[in-house]
């Protein structure tokens, strides 16, 4: 099983060489510690900003300088700073390669919802809905089953919807599954988790890959 | 002549009145009008519709202002971090219209550009949409979303001229070049003032047209939410 750690690492593999990729709050983030040596991969913040930097040195910190959560961040070589309109038609007219996000539920479909628990919850959606109605590769990166035991992986969403039939793949702490017609396709998974701990962990529908494989973290 | 300055933020918002519809710039406490934003808690307005991203902090950026019940509606993307204003919205004091932040930036945008509305496909098929019209281009559902009204655009600038030209830094300028486009009365304070003539033409990022007021600001707190660093090797 893995931690939030291995679950950033795994993501990190879909990286590619000069992808600009849009990292989302939480684990998303971490993905920017595992980007494979000797690759270029530029960092879209959509509070507007392309290139974003490791955390500053205590003397280096710039109120004027924050990524999308909001923390203090540094630019890097090539970096450009826009502002959120601009920042959301670069996210709109597809030219950002992909897109990390956590998620609280994924259908087997690639509905999403992370915005909203009614009664309970509203912080609201932020770039979460631009995201998903316009990014062509969303990754989403969550635990598979929440504070309860429940299975995050649904046959249908219950929670109030971010976007329709948007995700591309889930890599959970137990796996990565594609979105196909079939429903949520179980390519890998990790290590010391057997394919029935998964069947009993998804209640969306859910095939397992013919070529389906052990996880490889580095 | 032109005739923008104005002496400092009360003299900015002087004639907002109880009922105004503002916009606010920043995202987050980033970017923030904070002399503009304490003027009016001085001032006391009262039922003011604020769009701006966020509602600030419990004791920063619009937070102060719903600290004193001055807002009666906020239209923003992202409201957390805040517990005063958890707390209004889910007793019902508070009105609160939460949209996908592009559609909040291109809103903003549609009314600079002089455009009613604009398409986007943010929130098809979710609470958002309820409502709204849709429709279909080159396969894909779109979103009718119509240009904000609003009746001051209050931003914060990083430089300034005294022909209302602005320059913002960094990641402070996200909404408030937009904004400033888009109120029926835009008031921008600078970190900075300079006569006209020292700024470079070619660095500008609002021209002076849109603006009506401007002054310097005093005091600029600049609070940062999180503060994360890394330690030197």
């Amino acid at each position: 099983m893995l931690d939030k750690f291995g679950i950033a690492k795994r993501i990190a593999q879909e990286l590619r060489d000069g992808y600009y990729v849009n990292l989302g709050i939480g684990i998303p983030t971490l993905v920017a510690n595992y980007v494979p040596e000797g690759m270029e991969v530029i960092l879209q913040s959509e509070n507007g900003l392309l290139g974003i930097g490791p955390f500053p040195y205590a003397d280096e910190v710039d109120a004027d300088l924050i990524n999308a959560g909001k923390q203090t961040v540094t630019t890097t070589k090539g970096s450009s700073f826009f502002d959120s309109a601009m920042s959301f038609g670069m996210i709109r007219s597809g030219r950002v390669d992909l897109t990390v996000l956590g998620a609280m539920e994924v259908a087997d479909n690639g509905d999403i919802a992370n915005w909203k628990i009614p009664g309970k919850m509203v912080k609201g959606m932020g770039g979460a809905m631009d995201l998903v109605a316009s990014a062509k590769n969303i990754i989403v990166a969550m635990q598979h089953v929440n504070k309860a035991g429940e299975s995050k992986l649904l046959a249908k969403c219950t929670l109030p919807i971010t976007g329709l039939g948007c995700v591309e793949k889930v890599v959970t702490e137990l796996g990565v599954f594609d979105i196909t017609p079939e429903g949520f396709r179980c390519v890998e998974y990790a290590p010391g988790v057997t394919l029935d701990y998964i069947k009993e962990k998804t209640l969306g529908r859910l095939v397992i890959a013919d070529d389906v494989k052990q996880m490889v973290i580095g | 002549m032109l005739n923008k300055i104005v002496k400092n933020a009360d003299e900015a918002i002087q004639d907002i009145s109880d009922g105004a519809v503002l916009m606010l710039g920043g995202f987050g406490l980033c970017g923030i009008p904070e002399n503009c934003i304490a003027a009016l808690v001085r001032k006391g307005v009262k039922n003011l519709t604020c769009i701006s991203n966020n509602a600030g902090v419990d004791d920063f950026g619009i937070g102060l202002m719903l600290k004193t019940r001055q807002v009666k509606k906020m239209i923003s993307s992202y409201v957390g971090e805040n517990a005063e204003f958890e707390r209004q919205l889910l007793s019902g004091e508070l009105e609160v219209e939460l949209i996908p932040q592009g559609t909040l930036a291109t809103r903003c945008m549609a009314a600079g550009y002089g455009m009613p509305a604009i398409f986007t496909p943010a929130g098809v098929g979710t609470e958002v949409a309820q409502g709204k019209e849709v429709r279909e281009f080159n396969g894909k559902q779109y979103l009718l979303e119509h240009a904000f009204n609003a009746d001051f655009a209050i931003v914060k600038a990083w430089k300034g001229d005294t022909h209302g030209n602005l320059i913002f830094r960094a990641t402070s300028r996200n909404f408030n070049p937009l904004m400033a486009m888009a109120g029926k009365i835009t008031i921008a304070e600078v970190e900075e003032l300079v006569p006209a003539g020292e700024l470079d033409p070619d660095m500008i990022h609002t021209p002076g047209i849109y603006v009506n007021r401007i002054f310097q600001g005093v005091n600029y707190e600049k609070r940062i939410e999180q503060v994360t660093t890394r330690l030197k090797d």
